[in-house]
């Protein structure tokens, strides 16, 4: 090929590497176009594979499977998702108590308050635990945080609070609240990273008009800065929950994995994640397996559905600060 | 008149009052935040760093209470898996990742955008599921291929998003130059774009290694692990979080000690991943502010 273009007129020689450019571009192109394909494909074949593969349990039992309890692979024939719903929502909603007001009181000393020297480093802790493999929460959680944190927390909530059903005995180590907890932890960073640069996002002009009227920097951040940035602050929440609700691996080494229908936050429990983690390899029968994609499935859309809303929040924040930078 | 003023002083003070009481409260969160950190970071180092030594990563598992032994079979299968993982997701991501960069408000830039959101939001046992139906139901094993698989699902939307947010870095002026040089896009593309924004991508795949390197959840029904040395792609294979995992859940003193151990293994190599990512953005955002 190349002899032979050398043997060839110079004016030939250019339109030919021209030819090989224009090939080069169109093939170019179907690969971009490809990689676009795979990842769309990709997204739906996650929806249609948990679907198709839940067939025999979503036939079986309708939407009850929601809403009964029973959970029984001895018997063949009764699976419920609700405890393990229950538990996930329980475990987030205590991840998310903890994590609101710490991960964005962290955001707003990060982006408010510390002084540059202290801005990056602290910044890079945070990136840093958000990095901590969730296999390595889990080990620590099992070995260091229970015995040396959730157990005198749990008896001391047990002594002093144990009339309620919420903190009911006998205290147990691994437990709903030990998970919360651990899940909190884990989404810090996301709350913080995100929260912290829609603080940045807000335009100076906004701090500088608040601080001009009097305000205390404490009003500045709550008055002024909170109302601008609202849907981004929820945006990250929302993501932060996001995390919560499908982290598997640490929470199924810290909840207790047991089937406990008390509501007491100090027993073992499940959730939808650590449940498919613990019975998947063991589910001997397809329609238990087919139960246990249906959990994933159930999974799967509520995740998507809290992303989706979270990305529009986020996003309209950032289109909104373009908007007003521009004006 | 007086009452009035009063009135603001008392006022005013409580408005310091408040004001110091939660900026103290942000600091304290922080402090609060960054603790498990130092936490389980101490703890791992002085639990796992009395198990290292030069057998533990030339040895394979012994049984529980043979002393020795080591994890050279998850070292070569967490090898395995990530590097078929990257081998599909890098240059997918990639690709991607330029097409997002080049045509921000097209619709099929919207698309990838909005895909790679909802897979990175896709919880990584779902993406197990999804791999064992596709792969290990019909296969009927499970295999070290299968969580490669997995792996790149996992790393591609980090791929994709740091390639597009360092491609958009690329000052507009150097794809122009190049265009106006009569370059062709794909020319533009790989001689031009790519490599100015060369470390950029490198910190997008290294944070994927990162992360895919510390995934358990999925490798349980995929790679599903394997006490023996394993180099075949079509046999299970163990992998470091996956060790850890049923280490740490065992019953013996023997095999909790190699689980800090390994814990300790799989920690440094990811802080270490995420720091050189790190450092390579800054020494980027330095170079890209002294030509501007």
């Amino acid at each position: 090929m190349k002899l032979q273009a050398r043997k060839k007129s110079s004016s030939q020689f250019v339109q030919n590497i021209g030819r090989i450019w224009q090939y080069g571009d169109s093939l170019y192109r179907l690969l971009l176009f490809a990689a676009i394909l795979a990842v769309l494909i990709l997204v739906l074949a996650i929806g249609y594979e948990l679907w198709v593969n839940s067939a025999l349990s979503r036939h079986a039992f309708g939407w009850k499977f929601l809403i009964t309890s029973d959970w029984d692979p001895a018997l063949r024939d009764t699976f419920g998702a609700l405890p393990f719903i229950l538990g996930t929502l329980i475990t987030s909603a205590i991840a998310m108590i903890a994590a609101i007001p710490l991960g964005l009181g962290t955001a707003i000393f990060l982006a408010e308050l510390a002084p540059n020297w202290l801005r990056q480093p602290v910044g890079f802790l945070v990136e840093l635990l958000a990095a901590v493999p969730s296999v390595v929460f889990g080990l620590w959680g099992l070995f260091a945080y229970i015995p040396i944190f959730v157990k005198p927390t749990s008896t001391l909530l047990n002594r002093t609070l144990g009339f309620l059903p919420l903190f009911e005995g006998p205290v147990f180590g691994p437990s709903r609240l030990a998970a919360g907890l651990l899940l909190a932890i884990m989404i810090f960073p996301t709350i913080t990273a995100v929260s912290r640069d829609v603080f940045r996002a807000i335009p100076n002009s906004q701090r500088e008009a608040a601080l001009a009227l009097g305000a205390t920097r404490w009003e500045m951040i709550s008055q002024v800065l909170i109302p601008y940035g609202t849907s981004g602050l929820l945006g990250a929440i929302i993501l932060g929950l996001g995390r919560a609700l499908g982290e598997t691996i640490a929470v199924t080494m810290v909840i207790g994995n047991n089937l406990d229908f008390s509501a007491s936050l100090l027993h073992p429990g499940y959730t939808m994640a650590s449940i498919i983690a613990n019975e998947f390899t063991e589910a001997t029968f397809d329609l238990y397996l087919h139960a246990l994609i249906e959990i994933g499935l159930i999974l799967f859309f509520i995740t998507l559905m809290i992303n989706l809303i979270a990305r529009i929040l986020i996003w309209r924040v950032s289109r909104r600060t373009k908007m007003e930078a521009r004006a | 008149m007086r009452n009035f003023s009063a009135y603001s002083a008392r006022r005013k003070s409580w408005r310091k009052f408040v004001n110091i009481c939660m900026l103290t409260f942000s600091g304290i969160a922080t402090g609060i935040v960054v603790a498990p950190l130092l936490w389980i970071l101490g703890y791992v180092f002085s639990q796992g760093w009395p198990a290292i030594n030069l057998q533990f990563f030339t040895e394979l598992p012994t049984p529980v209470g043979v002393p020795g032994g080591g994890i050279a079979n998850a070292l070569v299968g967490s090898l395995m898996t990530v590097g078929l993982g990257l081998l599909i997701a890098a240059p997918i991501g990639i690709l991607a990742g330029l097409y997002a960069a080049a045509h921000p408000e097209s619709i099929l830039g919207l698309i990838v955008r909005f895909g790679t959101d909802v897979i990175s939001g896709v919880p990584s046992i779902v993406m197990g599921i999804f791999a064992y139906t596709i792969i290990v139901l019909p296969q009927k094993h499970f295999s070290a291929f299968s969580g490669g698989v997995v792996l790149a699902f996992i790393m591609l939307p980090i791929i994709v998003r740091t390639t597009e947010e360092m491609l958009k870095l690329v000052p507009a002026t150097l794809r122009e130059a190049s265009v106006a040089l009569g370059a062709a896009e794909w020319k533009t593309a790989f001689s031009v774009i790519l490599p100015t924004a060369f470390n950029g991508v490198l910190t997008g795949l290294m944070l994927a290694i990162a992360r895919a390197a510390g995934e358990a959840a999925p490798m349980l029904f995929t790679a599903f692990g394997n006490p023996f040395m394993n180099m075949d792609f079509n046999q299970p294979a163990a992998t470091l979080p996956h060790m850890i995992f049923v280490y740490a859940i065992s019953p013996y003193d023997d095999w909790h000690a190699k689980a800090w151990a390994t814990a300790l293994v799989l920690i440094v190599l990811v802080l270490v991943l995420n720091i050189l990512a790190r450092l390579f953005t800054w020494w980027r955002a330095r170079n890209l502010g002294n030509v501007s």
